[in-house]
């Protein structure tokens, strides 16, 4: 590995532990499991999984964010800072000019105190961290969307498979289209709702699913069938929030226009304001920072919050440089009944040597 | 040197192969015994015939150890990573058709499309604990499909034969196979979801972009297709 990427990781290790960070390592082979459990199939494109015949499938670390989490939810006393330096792996599949072998460093708080101050903490940690390399960050927050979901005038099961989708746009596109009536339930659905005796054509049982199970689900689609349709006008407000894309000021104004209609979001843009300033205040100027609600909805699936990016000012299709965000939900995953609020970020100094050297 | 023509090593695949080259005047033949795999050319100067298992000349086409190769268009896509890349289809060949498709058991009769297929795998693994099992030989195709669908809550566990029998042996809850006539899943109580249609295949004839070749081979590979076009 290039010197020069050694020696910047080591200099950002050591700025996150003068913020108050104790160093942790990671095994670099990962039980699948838990990977698969939380991202799903999906991961195996982006991860190296090998086997033995006793502990069966493991992965070489994608990430550090799984095993620190595990790591502090087992030993770690509150608050918690954390920093590693390591190597992670990532199988690539379409382009072969990205790495599949890079250093992370990183900078993980658990911390029940204050989210807006934790928040602003990593992300100017991380800006500091970067000095002056060319780049442009932008920042989001998934939790506007879950909120929205959460406080739409419909049924619970509808709501909770919008939000099963809320990394998935395509399925949560279709899913909303659906129950908001705008596109034709499909014939073989229709049919089988008003069908006396839906079994009829089934043949043998066979499976592990079961009839009960088959029954319990045509008992839903029958219920969900007599619900009435999500209102165009709340559509319409999900539809306003994805398109948010503003400096913060001006996001800020915008959703609490959309807040106007849509009351369940104000408590998570009153949050949105509280990070804004907490920012603000670490001196970081939100005034000319990029707000997208959208960021990170289809590459960063266990930040349920505040999201963010340092991409490269000019070299358009490299990786963020930098990326982080809150995980709050991933804490309750991982921690078998336990949950802390969490947030993080890891910075690649490979890309930023990269960068800089481009620019001198 | 010689052009390298990989072709699959036995069976109907094999014989249409041939077939297909006899009738555009390029004799392919199997010599010595039948179980030696070696083969030979008539009616083109510079090409070798090397006998592979069809599964195999996708690798050998992407390394550039043949030059030429007749495979299912699915293993190549399956097997190969950014495959238009790194070979070009010449010509479709017109037989060994078949779909990749994906069937669920026909007494799941409230899932008939993916949108069905996501909301039973989220109810199952709620229920049953883990993720909806999807038996196939076809990993990558398979997740890339799911992928694009945005469904989530299955895994993929492998089957490399008599995959139809994975639902009744309770090893998996849904099956991603090649199909040509759809008897083979009938037979075993299964359908194919309404839009679980993932790749239509047939044979085709492929060319390496990334093979060496010499001046006299770019000359001789020239002529084949000349022979074969027309």
């Amino acid at each position: 590995m290039n010197p020069k990427v050694i020696k910047t990781a080591a200099g950002i290790e050591t700025l996150f532990q003068q913020a108050g960070a104790a160093t942790v390592q990671a095994a670099i082979l990962q039980p699948a499991d838990t990977l698969l459990g939380l991202y799903g199939e999906d991961i195996r494109a982006r991860a190296y999984v090998t086997s033995d015949p006793l502990r069966g499938e493991q992965m070489l670390r994608p990430d550090f964010t799984v095993p620190v989490v595990q790591m502090h939810m087992e030993q770690g006393a509150e608050p918690a800072r954390y920093t590693y330096n390591g190597v992670v792996f990532r199988r690539q599949e379409d382009d072969a000019t990205r790495a599949n072998e890079y250093l992370q460093v990183g900078y993980e708080v658990f911390d029940r105190s204050n989210p807006a101050e934790t928040d602003a903490e990593v992300f100017a940690l991380i800006q500091n961290a970067l000095g002056d390399a060319p780049v442009r960050a932008t920042v989001g927050d998934i939790g506007i969307l879950m909120a929205a979901v959460d406080g739409l005038n419909t049924s619970e099961r509808r709501k909770s498979a919008l939000r099963r989708h809320i990394w998935r746009p395509t399925r949560f596109r279709a899913l909303l289209d659906r129950f908001a009536g705008r596109v034709e339930t499909p014939v073989a659905r229709q049919a089988l709702i008003a069908s006396d005796d839906p079994m009829a054509q089934a043949g043998p049982q066979i499976g592990l699913r079961s009839a009960a199970e088959v029954a319990e689900r045509i008992d839903v689609l029958k219920s969900d069938a007599a619900l009435a349709p999500i209102s165009a006008s709340e559509v319409d407000l999900i539809e306003a929030i994805l398109q948010v894309r503003e400096t913060c000021p001006n996001a800020l104004a915008q959703l609490r226009d959309i807040a106007v209609d849509l009351p369940s979001i104000t408590a998570a843009v009153t949050r949105l304001d509280e990070r804004f300033e907490a920012l603000d205040a670490r001196g970081v100027e939100t005034s000319t920072l990029m707000f997208e609600t959208s960021y990170g909805r289809t590459s960063m699936e266990y930040y349920d919050g505040f999201v963010f990016g340092f991409h490269a000012t000019d070299h358009a299709g490299l990786s963020p440089i930098a990326t982080g965000g809150r995980y709050d939900a991933l804490t309750q995953r991982l921690g078998k009944g336990d949950a802390i609020p969490a947030v993080g970020g890891v910075i690649r100094p490979d890309l930023l040597i990269q960068i800089a050297g481009g620019a001198s | 040197m010689t052009i390298k023509l990989g072709v699959p090593s036995k069976g109907r695949l094999m014989e249409k192969t041939f077939d297909w080259f006899g009738a555009r005047g390029v004799t392919l033949a199997r010599t010595g015994s039948d179980r030696e795999y070696a083969g030979a050319v008539d009616g083109v100067t510079g090409v070798e015939l090397v006998l592979l298992s069809a599964g195999e000349i996708p690798r050998e086409l992407a390394a550039g150890r043949i030059h030429l190769g007749v495979t299912g268009i699915d293993l190549i896509r399956e097997k190969l990573a950014s495959w238009d890349q790194r070979v070009e289809v010449m010509a479709e060949l017109g037989f060994g058709f078949a779909d990749l498709i994906l069937a669920v058991p026909n007494c799941w009769v409230d899932v008939d499309t993916l949108d069905d297929l996501d909301a039973a795998a989220a109810a199952f693994r709620a229920r049953h604990g883990f993720r909806l099992r999807i038996a196939t030989k076809y990993h990558r195709l398979v997740r890339e499909f799911l992928k694009q669908a945005g469904v989530a809550d299955y895994q993929i566990v492998d089957s490399q034969g008599a995959t139809e029998g994975t639902v009744k042996n309770e090893t998996a809850e849904a099956i991603a196979d090649i199909t040509s006539s759809g008897e083979t899943l009938r037979a075993n109580h299964l359908k194919i979801l309404s839009d679980g249609l993932i790749l239509k295949s047939q044979a085709c004839l492929l060319r390496a972009r990334d093979a060496d070749l010499s001046a006299d081979e770019r000359r001789d590979l020239a002529d084949l297709f000349a022979k074969l076009g027309g």
